[in-house]
Parts: structure tokens; C-alpha cells; sequence
């Protein structure tokens, strides 16, 4: 069996929909974080195949974006997280509805 | 000796995964992730990429996640009741086996040519950070200095939130 690009793409798409699954049954907002850090790390890996696959580094690079913009979004979500937790006492997100209506 | 890799590997990450979101307590699922994540950087240097494992490893694996346990163990949560409506968490799996089935249906229509391993073999030194470097450093410039400011915008947001007052 020779593995190709097709088999990286859909084990990326199956890791993609666990993610968009964790995001969407989970009530701990630290957990629906690491599953967005799941989503990331699926879309990641498309495109270092797809990089592999062409035999350019262009996708690498975008792979080394997207680590940057990851780092970014869990360093200021983790402190509105922490926030949260200051004003609320909770992280369920079924108790934050500040800006529901 | 590739298939065997891979198969191994994916297996490591589709379980750690769902692990990720089975788990109940946080500690065990972020612990999980991490697994996740390393094994990704595993399949990275099966991709040629071994700068970019490298970078998987230190700045996810390692910066990231230590972030993440060290905000949970903070926080020192109570249980926190993962009840209520059933029929949303069905629907949430529901929606998540939808997408899955749109994108098997993508990817077999798009039918991209790869039955005999990957189009092109690729050129000497693919991936290692000389090669990773100078893409960055030519052709990706002003992206990676614009990188560098989205970065200072963060470490101020996060900081400014985090304080006693806001």
C-alpha cells in the first residue's frame, strides 16, 4: 500500500470533525478551546501534505503562520477565560450569557 | 515500511483525539491534546517537514499546552455539569458526521491524482529550515513582520485583560 495524499486529506477531514463534534457537545470552555486547537492542527496537516504533495514550501510557511495566529488566539483567549472565571465563578458555558441579548 | 507509519500514527491521533473530547476531567483531555499534537509532528517528519515538527513540538506541545494546564490547574475548577439537553449533544454529533460525509464527497470529486504516492518527488534539502528559511525570509517577508505585530497586539490584549482591574 502506498500511502498518498488522499489518505493525509481524509484522516485531516476526520480530525477536523472531531474537533467541530468536541466544539459542539462540550460545555467546558477550556475543552471547547482545545478543540478548536484540534481543528488547527487538522488543517495543519493538510497542508504540509499538500506541501509535500507539490514538493513546495509555500505550505510550510502557511503551517508556521497558523502556529503564530494559534499562539496568539490561546494567549488572549486563555486571559478572557480567566476573566470569565473572576467575574462568574464558572466556566460552563451555558452560564455566560452576557452578550446574549 | 511508510504504510506502517502511517497507519500507526493515525491511529495514535484519531484516539487521542476523541479522547480530547470524551474525556471529563481537563487535565486528562489537554494532557490528550498533547499526545495529539506530537503525534502530528511525528507524521511531519514522514511529510518532510522536520523544521516544522520541531516547531510543533516547542511551541504547541510545549508553550501552548503548558498554558492551557497551567490555566486549568488556576483555576481550580469544580465539576462542572456536563448535562442538560441530550438531544444537543446528538445533534452536535449529527452535524459533525454531516460535514464529514461533505467532505468524503469533496474529496472524491475533486479526484485529485495521487493513487501512486505524491506527484512530485521532492527537491533536495526539502523542509529543512535552510529551505523553510529563505522561502520566509524572500517571498513570505511582510507576512512574518505583520506575524511579528499580530504577536505584540496579543501579549498586550493579554496582558491588559489579566489585570486586577479592567
Amino acid at each position: 500500500m502506498i500511502i498518498s495524499l488522499n489518505h493525509y486529506l481524509v484522516l485531516s477531514a476526520f480530525l477536523f470533525c472531531i474537533g467541530v463534534a468536541g466544539v459542539l457537545t462540550r460545555k467546558n470552555a477550556i475543552i471547547i478551546f482545545a478543540s478548536i486547537e484540534l481543528m488547527l492542527n487538522a488543517v495543519n496537516l493538510s497542508f504540509i501534505a499538500f506541501a509535500r504533495h507539490w514538493g513546495d514550501a509555500g505550505g510550510q510557511i502557511f503551517v508556521f503562520f497558523s502556529l503564530v495566529v494559534a499562539a496568539a488566539e490561546v494567549a488572549v483567549g486563555l486571559a478572557i477565560i480567566v476573566v470569565l472565571f473572576r467575574h462568574k465563578e464558572t466556566i460552563n458555558i451555558d452560564d455566560v450569557n452576557l452578550m446574549r441579548w | 515500511m511508510e504504510a506502517i507509519f502511517f497507519i500507526i500514527l493515525s491511529i495514535i491521533i484519531i484516539f487521542s483525539s476523541m479522547m480530547v473530547i470524551l474525556k471529563k476531567n481537563p487535565i486528562a483531555s489537554v494532557l490528550f491534546l498533547i499526545l495529539a499534537l506530537f503525534s502530528t509532528a511525528a507524521m511531519y517528519v514522514m511529510l518532510m517537514a522536520p523544521f516544522i515538527a520541531a516547531i510543533q513540538i516547542i511551541v504547541y506541545a510545549g508553550a501552548i499546552m503548558v498554558l492551557f494546564l497551567f490555566v486549568i490547574m488556576l483555576l481550580n475548577l469544580k465539576k462542572i455539569n456536563e448535562g442538560g439537553a441530550v438531544t444537543l449533544k446528538i445533534l452536535g454529533v449529527i452535524v459533525a458526521g454531516l460535514m464529514m460525509v461533505v467532505t468524503a464527497v469533496v474529496l472524491r470529486s475533486v479526484a485529485i491524482p495521487a493513487d501512486s504516492g505524491f506527484l512530485r518527488s521532492s527537491p533536495e534539502g526539502f523542509g529543512t529550515v535552510e529551505n523553510v528559511g529563505m522561502t520566509l525570509f524572500t517571498t513570505y517577508l511582510l507576512p512574518f513582520e505583520i506575524a511579528s505585530f499580530l504577536l505584540l497586539a496579543a501579549i498586550i490584549g493579554a496582558v491588559v485583560l489579566a489585570k486586577k482591574k479592567l
